[in-house]
C-alpha cells in the first residue's frame, strides 16, 4: 500500500479541534399539539484539540455523550450549537461535495462487528463500498486489488474477499470494520467502543492492530471506550466525560497518576485491577447512587450530587475546565486536588 | 507457594455442599454435534466463592445452566455426569425434587437483569411472586418480605419503590432486584451469571461489594462465572478457568495470579491492559477459540499454544496435580508454572 498524502504534513499540529459543541435532543409531549418540555443534553458544552497521530481516548460510564459526541463528529448527528473544524475546514458548514471530502478524511469503527456488517454483502463488497462513493480513492479495475490490499493490512487473508461476515469470528468482523475504515485513507479515525465486544485474547490482538496501523498510516484516533485499562494502553491523551462534560482533559500521566477531579480519582480507583496483592492495598473511592438524567442535571457542577467534596459553591457555579493549581491540566473542579495517597505504582 | 486454603482432596468424599463429577453436556443441532461441556468437575462448600472464568463459548454459562435444570433441551442433553447437592444427585432427580432445590437451595441471577425482569409487572410483585408460590405466603405477607428484601440489597426508599416498573430502575438497581428475588427463598448457593458485565464501573464496584457482603452475612457459597479477570481477584477463593468446555487450570486465587500453570490462563493473564502497570507490551495469545463441533484432537488448546509438543496433539492431558493443591490440564504445568513465576 502506498503512504497516505499525511505522511508529509508535521506529526503534533492540531488536525480536529472542536469548540463549545452541544447536542440536545428534545423531549417533546401532546399528540396533536406538540410542544417540547425539555431536553435530553446528551453533549453540553465540548471542547478539544486533536493533534496529528495521537491517541485522544475519551472515557466515561454510559450515558455520559461519548457515543453521541462520536455521532456529531461524523455528522451522523446535526449538532445544536458550536464549531468542529477539521484541517481548518468548519466541519457543521460543509455541505456537498466538500462535505464529502472532509468525510473521506475522518472514519469511523463501530462497537459491534455483528450488527456494523451488512450480512447479505461480500467482505469485497462492504470493504470496497467506500469507492463507489469516492471513485478517484480508487482507479478503474483497481478495486478488487486494492480490497485484498487491505484485507492484508488487518491481517485477514485477502483470497476471502468472497466470503460474508458470518463466515468469520467477532475479532476477524472488527478487523473488515477496520478495513473499511481505512479504505479512503484518512486522517482521522474515530472509534467507538471498538474492542468492548471482543474476548480479552481477541482485544489484544485488535489493539495492537490498530497501534501498528497508527505507526504506518500516521493516523489520529479519537478512541471512545469504556474500560479505562484499554484507554491507558492506547491513548497519549485522555478526555473524562460526565453527563455531556469533560469533566478532565491531559496526557495519559496527568489523568491517571495526577488526576485533580475526584470523579475521574473515583473511576479510577473503581477499575478491578487483575491481581489479587495490588487490590490489597489500593484504597477505593466509593461513589454512591447513579450517574442522574442527562435530562435533568444538578445544578452547577453536574457531578456533585455524588461527590464526598460537594460543598455550596458547588450547587450555585458551574466550575470550568481549566488548569487548577495542584496540577496545571484542566479539571473542572472548585476543589481540584491531587489524591492524597495515590495507587501505588509497581 | 502458600498453602491452599481448601485443597481439593482435604474434605472427605461426599462432603462438599455441590459437587460436579465429570459432567458432558452436548448441543445437537441440525449440523451436528457441539460437545459444549466434556467434563467438569469442581466443588463448592459453605460460604466459599468459587470463579468459573473462561472466554464465550467457553461452557461456563452451560455448566451453571445445568446445575439449575435450565438447560434448553432440545438442543442440549447432558450426556453424563453426576451434579451432588448435598450428596443427592440433581440429574437423576425428579423434577419435583428439582424444583424443591431451584430457588430454595441454589439461586441464580443473570446477567442483563432487564430481560430477566418481567416489564409488565412492578418489582414488588415479581419479588413477591417467589414467595407467594413457594413459601405459601399471604399477599400482604410476600410485599412486607419483599420492602425487606429490597432494603437488604439496599435499594433506597424500597417501600416507596416497591410499586415501580423495571424500567423505572437504573441498571444496576435492576440487578440489585435480581439479586433480591434470587434471596427470596434464602438459598445456599448463589449462582452469578457474569453479574455486572453490563454495568458501568463504579456501579460495578457497588454490586460487587454487596455480593461479598451478602455473601458473608448469609454465610452463602458462591459461584460466580465472568470472562474478567480483574472482578475474579477482588472476590473469589478460587478460580476455575475453562477452555473448549474443561476445566484447564483450578488453583486458588493468590497462586493462580502469581503464577498461572496452564499456558491459557498465562496467555490470558498477558493479554490484558493494565491499568497499574505502564508501558507494557500487550501479548496475545495467536488464533481463535476452537469450533465446538470440531475440538482440535489432544489438549484443545494445542493449536493456540507457545509449549506444544507432538505429545499435545496426540494425548488429551489429565489435571496435573501440583504440590500446593492446584491442578492444570497441561502436559508441561510445571514448566509454565515456573516460567510464570520468573
Amino acid at each position: 500500500m502506498t503512504a497516505p498524502a499525511s505522511s508529509t504534513k508535521v506529526r503534533g499540529e492540531t488536525i480536529l479541534s472542536v469548540d463549545n459543541l452541544v447536542k440536545h435532543f428534545p423531549i417533546s409531549q401532546g399528540v396533536l399539539f406538540r410542544r417540547q418540555t425539555g431536553a435530553v443534553k446528551a453533549v453540553d458544552g465540548v471542547s478539544f484539540e486533536l493533534r496529528r497521530g495521537e491517541t485522544l481516548g475519551v472515557v466515561g460510564e454510559s450515558g455520559c455523550g461519548k457515543s453521541t459526541l462520536a455521532r456529531l463528529l461524523m455528522r451522523l448527528e446535526t449538532p445544536t450549537s458550536g464549531r468542529a473544524t477539521l484541517e481548518g475546514k468548519d466541519l457543521f458548514k460543509a455541505s456537498g461535495s466538500e462535505l464529502r471530502r472532509l468525510r473521506r478524511n475522518m472514519q469511523m469503527v463501530m462497537q459491534d462487528p455483528y450488527t456494523s456488517l451488512n450480512p447479505r454483502m461480500t467482505v469485497g463488497d462492504i470493504i470496497g463500498e467506500p469507492f463507489e462513493i469516492h471513485p478517484d480513492a480508487a482507479p478503474k479495475g483497481s478495486k478488487a486489488r486494492r480490497v485484498q490490499e487491505l484485507l492484508d493490512v488487518v491481517g485477514l487473508n485477502p483470497e476471502h474477499i468472497n466470503r460474508y461476515p458470518h463466515q468469520f469470528s467477532g475479532g476477524q468482523r472488527q478487523r473488515i470494520g477496520i478495513a473499511r475504515a481505512l479504505a479512503l485513507r484518512p486522517e482521522v479515525i474515530v472509534c467507538d467502543e471498538p474492542v468492548s465486544a471482543l474476548d480479552v485474547s481477541i482485544q489484544a490482538q485488535v489493539i495492537n492492530l490498530l497501534e501498528q496501523l497508527q505507526d504506518e498510516f500516521g493516523l489520529s484516533y479519537i478512541f471512545i471506550a469504556h474500560d479505562l485499562s484499554v484507554v491507558r494502553h492506547i491513548a497519549d491523551r485522555v478526555a473524562v466525560m460526565y453527563l455531556g462534560r469533560i469533566v478532565e482533559i491531559g496526557t495519559e500521566d496527568e489523568i491517571y497518576e495526577r488526576a485533580t477531579h475526584p470523579y475521574t480519582q473515583a473511576l479510577l480507583s473503581a477499575v478491578p485491577v487483575p491481581d489479587p496483592e495490588v487490590r490489597d492495598q489500593r484504597n477505593m473511592i466509593r461513589l454512591v447512587g447513579d450517574v442522574p438524567s442527562p435530562a435533568d442535571p444538578p445544578s452547577g457542577c453536574h457531578f456533585r450530587t455524588r461527590c464526598w467534596k460537594a460543598q455550596d459553591i458547588c450547587a450555585k457555579e458551574d466550575p470550568q475546565t481549566v488548569p487548577r493549581a495542584a496540577d496545571p491540566h484542566p479539571s473542572a473542579c472548585h476543589f481540584a486536588e491531587l489524591r492524597p495517597t495515590p495507587t501505588p505504582t509497581p | 507457594m502458600t498453602v491452599d486454603p481448601t485443597p481439593a482432596s482435604a474434605t472427605p468424599e461426599g462432603g462438599h455442599l455441590l459437587e460436579l463429577r465429570d459432567l458432558h453436556v452436548e448441543f445437537r443441532t441440525n449440523e451436528g454435534v457441539a460437545r459444549v461441556i466434556n467434563g467438569v468437575s469442581y466443588h463448592l462448600d459453605a460460604g466459599e466463592t468459587l470463579a468459573v472464568l473462561g472466554e464465550s463459548g467457553s461452557g461456563k454459562s452451560v455448566t451453571a445452566q445445568a446445575i439449575m435444570g435450565i438447560l434448553d433441551t432440545p438442543p442440549a442433553f447432558v450426556r453424563s455426569g453426576q451434579i451432588l447437592y448435598r450428596g443427592q444427585d440433581l440429574l437423576t432427580a425428579s423434577e419435583e425434587q428439582r424444583r424443591q432445590v431451584r430457588g430454595k437451595e441454589i439461586a441464580m441471577i443473570f446477567q442483563d437483569a432487564l430481560s430477566a425482569l418481567n416489564p409488565v409487572f412492578p418489582v414488588g410483585w415479581q419479588i413477591g411472586e417467589t414467595l407467594r408460590q413457594r413459601s405459601g405466603m399471604s399477599r400482604g405477607d410476600a410485599r412486607r418480605r419483599a420492602v425487606e428484601l429490597m432494603d437488604l440489597v439496599k435499594i433506597p426508599g424500597a417501600a416507596k419503590r416497591i410499586g415501580d416498573y423495571p424500567h423505572q430502575f437504573s441498571g444496576g438497581m435492576r440487578q440489585r432486584v435480581m439479586i433480591a428475588m434470587a434471596l427470596a427463598l434464602d438459598p445456599k448457593v448463589l449462582i452469578a451469571d457474569e453479574p455486572t458485565t453490563a454495568l458501568d464501573v463504579t456501579v460495578q464496584a457497588q454490586i460487587m461489594d454487596l455480593l461479598a457482603d451478602l455473601r458473608r452475612d448469609l454465610n452463602m457459597a458462591m459461584i460466580l462465572i465472568t470472562h474478567d479477570l480483574g472482578v475474579v481477584a477482588g472476590v473469589a477463593d478460587r478460580i476455575a478457568v475453562m477452555y473448549a468446555g474443561r476445566i484447564v487450570e483450578h488453583a486458588d486465587v493468590r497462586s493462580l495470579y502469581r503464577a498461572p500453570a496452564h499456558p491459557y490462563t498465562k496467555g490470558l493473564l498477558e493479554s490484558i491492559p493494565r491499568m497499574d502497570v505502564r508501558g507494557q507490551e500487550l501479548s496475545t495469545i495467536k488464533g481463535l477459540p476452537p469450533n465446538l463441533m470440531r475440538i482440535p484432537s489432544g489438549c484443545p488448546f494445542h493449536p493456540r499454544c507457545p509449549y506444544v509438543q507432538q505429545v499435545c496433539v496426540d494425548v488429551v492431558p489429565h489435571d496435573l496435580v501440583l504440590g500446593d493443591g492446584r491442578t492444570s490440564a497441561c502436559h508441561f504445568a510445571q514448566e509454565v508454572r515456573d516460567d510464570s513465576a520468573r
